[in-house]
């Protein structure tokens, strides 16, 4: 078991045949998942070509959909486009919707947001690295061959430092159920508080690794949810300790402002949830073997 | 991307936001000029000199070579009643704007935003004076919890928002926009109503806050803030001040705001890394980082504190770094010479770490790097990676984990500062 995606997830990229689409369209086809098709307006009708494998191209989601049975879309769209392309894939009631665009105006995705409200989609992204159950389903752009099946959910702000946790965790012989990047931008579709009741529900998920960054309050509302629900271990980090105030760390939504955002609140908040936080990255993996007494 | 209070006065009057009226001025004779042109159409001798900086807190701020140490240490602690006069001066007449600008351009302001260092000003915003009646805060920004806009509100107008929030938060009112609705007209009745106005300022203020609303939706803005939004003696509401800053991904929108980028307000080695699409902010530390991803670059950043050092700088060379991006990340690094060692922390993804090894090597041969260099390679093809630095006859230290990398860079960086000591550099 994992967490939204497995050997039954049924995957269409939208962004296709641009160059970063078509470079992980194949990437994701020899990892193994049920990679489908794709969608280019204009080149429907054509097809997908990387090695041996070969998979249809469409005009629109729908279509796809109708004709792949698709329930996940992963999508490479320039960011002037990709806030309707988001909205097209949910409009097609695409079970899941990763956007791994970077740049995308926070315009765009505020009104992104809005249309998805009562809708089925669920939306991880945007700015993201994508979501991986070891073995099964990879979808987004991580390194697949880091990763090994296990019982360890690992939930991040960030691409690298995702790929970091779960090096660390292989390492201590800890396998993951499902890796999930939830992206750096201030305004995305999955939050820590989201991923952390899935991972809850999940019966094959034993324990939790969640790294958070400074800016915004995600990590709060998922440690203050934890706190009051959840049972299985969680390890926390929080990246940004020594940034200043006022200053954008790469991602769109790591900044502190008007005091808050700050690590240290959120690592107070982690606290006083129970969670077992290291405040060296380089401890991750080891922290979790040894709650675990593994 | 952030603008100078003049340049966010003239977007807003560009988009049908009244304002009071007012020139820039870079040198104390066009300050002189914009009195008397002020005085002439307004009828009033009093104007406003106000200094452009980016930073905030200006009016409580000093001049740095006019002000005491003890002084400045009061302003940076955002104390009340400091000695001496502020970076914002009410003049009557030409000759004392032409005087306050003197005394403003070419100085440094210290305000508690900038810190100690300062900023130079060089330009000064006269503006005709007003009769104020009442000062309100508002801010429009994002609400990224609700994933919309939020319009905020307080009666203590000239106060940072912060205190407020921290002492009196039961005084900040707030409304968020619907996005497809747009901002209501009875939402910015009910903040006037709860501000306690009555009679013709309560349109005033609705009809103000529209105009704002709609001046940040229309330029893809992530923060607008009026401090203060004031009310006349004649019962109009005006923006007295407007700070602007702007959602860098939508940019690409308005090239009108992209001319306003003012180089001067920012550090050369990040206008350089702008340039070569690198993400980089400086620090006061000694230990330059190199890593890829912004996540890994923060936590690169704090396991270096963690290990008792100081990071001189976040950069984050992306997902596509190529030679010439970490040859430019090299060069930008090593121009800050507070650098005492660099750590370069890379884990491959799609980004294999035998190119990054070769560029690595390329960089150091190029720059002719003098400081320890640490570097930790993980993920796709490290081991060829790890190969090749081996092999490169270049005094490159290798390192296995952040922990491993991060101890060896502190402990090389206090062997080169012993072998160097101040004063005595290579």
């Amino acid at each position: 078991m994992s967490i939204l995606v497995n050997k039954h997830t049924r995957v269409i990229c939208q962004g296709i045949t641009g160059a970063a689409g078509a470079f992980h369209s194949g990437q994701m086809l020899a990892y193994g998942t049920q990679f489908v098709g794709g969608v280019t307006p204009g080149k429907g009708g054509t097809f997908f070509e990387s090695g041996s494998f070969r998979v249809p191209i469409f005009n629109t989601v729908k279509e796809a959909v109708e004709a792949t049975g698709a329930d996940a879309s992963v999508i490479f769209v320039p960011p002037p486009f990709a806030a309707d392309a988001i909205m097209e894939a949910a409009d097609a009631n695409m079970r899941l919707v990763v956007p791994i665009t970077e740049g995308i105006p926070v315009k765009d995705m505020v009104t992104a947001w809005r249309y998805l409200q009562g809708k089925n989609t669920t939306m991880i992204g945007p700015n993201c690295p994508g979501i991986i159950t070891p073995g099964e389903c990879k979808i987004g752009i991580m390194p697949g061959h880091i990763h090994t099946p296990g019982r360890i959910g690992v939930l991040s702000r960030s691409g690298t430092l995702t790929y970091e946790a779960v090096g660390q965790l292989s390492r201590v012989g800890l396998g993951q159920s499902t890796a999930i990047g939830i992206g750096g931008d201030p305004i995305i579709g999955t939050r820590h508080i989201d991923a952390l009741k899935l991972f809850h529900a999940d019966p094959d998920t034993d324990a939790v690794i969640m790294i958070g960054e400074i800016g915004g309050t995600n990590e709060e509302e998922a440690a203050a949810w934890a706190k009051a629900n959840m049972t299985k271990p969680i390890v926390g980090f929080i990246a940004g300790a020594t940034a200043p105030p006022g200053r954008r760390m790469g991602h769109a939504g790591a900044i502190i402002s008007g005091g808050q955002g700050t690590a240290e609140a959120k690592y107070e908040a982690m606290i006083a949830a129970g969670i077992h936080i290291v405040r060296s990255p380089a401890e991750m993996g080891r922290k979790m073997a040894e709650i675990l007494g593994h | 991307m952030k603008i100078h209070e003049y340049q966010g006065k003239e977007v807003l009057r560009r988009l049908g936001v009244p304002t009071l009226e007012g020139f820039v001025a870079f040198t104390p004779a066009e300050a002189r000029e914009a009195a008397k042109r002020l005085a002439e159409s307004t009828g009033s001798p009093v104007v406003v000199v106000k200094s452009q900086v980016h930073a905030g807190g200006r009016g409580k701020g000093r001049i740095k070579e006019h002000s005491t140490a003890e002084v400045l240490a009061q302003v940076l602690r955002g104390e009340d009643g400091v000695a001496g006069k502020g970076g914002v001066r009410v003049v009557k007449g030409a000759d004392a704007a032409e005087e306050a600008a003197k005394d403003l351009l070419g100085n440094t302001l210290v305000t508690k935003q900038t810190g100690i260092h300062g900023s130079k000003v060089r330009k000064v915003y006269v503006e005709a004076g007003c009769r104020i009646a009442r000062e309100i805060y508002l801010a429009i920004l994002m609400d990224r919890s609700k994933a919309r806009v939020l319009i905020m509100c307080s009666s203590e107008g000239g106060t940072e928002i912060e205190e407020v929030a921290a002492h009196t938060p039961e005084k900040i009112l707030k409304v968020w926009v619907d996005p497809v609705a747009g901002l209501g007209g009875w939402q910015a009745r009910e903040l006037a109503f709860a501000l306690g106005m009555s009679g013709k300022t309560v349109n005033s203020f609705a009809k103000l806050v529209g105009g704002l609303y709609k001046a940040y939706d229309a330029t893809d803005a992530s923060m607008l803030e009026i401090n203060p939004l004031i009310v006349t003696e004649t019962g109009e509401c005006l923006p007295l001040d407007a700070k602007m800053t702007f959602d860098d991904n939508g940019l690409y929108r308005h090239p009108e705001i992209v001319e306003m980028r003012d180089l001067d307000e920012e550090e050369p080695q990040e206008i350089e890394a702008s340039r070569y699409d690198l993400s980089y902010v400086k620090l006061d530390g000694e230990i330059g980082c190199l890593v890829n991803g912004a996540g890994l670059a923060m936590a690169t950043m704090d396991i270096i504190k963690f290990y008792g050092a100081e990071p001189a700088n976040f950069l984050d060379v992306g997902g596509g770094a190529n030679k010439e991006k970490v040859t430019a990340a090299f060069k930008i690094i090593t121009a800050d010479p507070a650098v005492k060692g660099i750590l370069v922390n890379i884990f491959g993804g799609i980004m294999k770490c035998d190119v990054i090894a070769e560029g690595v090597l390329a960089a150091v041969r190029e720059t002719g790097l003098q400081v320890p260099l640490v570097v930790r390679l993980e993920g796709t093809n490290v081991d060829l990676g790890k190969k090749i630095l081996a092999e490169s006859g270049l005094a490159v230290i290798p390192a296995d984990t952040m922990a491993d990398a991060a101890e060896k860079i502190v402990s090389a960086v206090n062997a080169y500062k012993a072998a160097h000591p101040v004063g005595g550099a290579s």
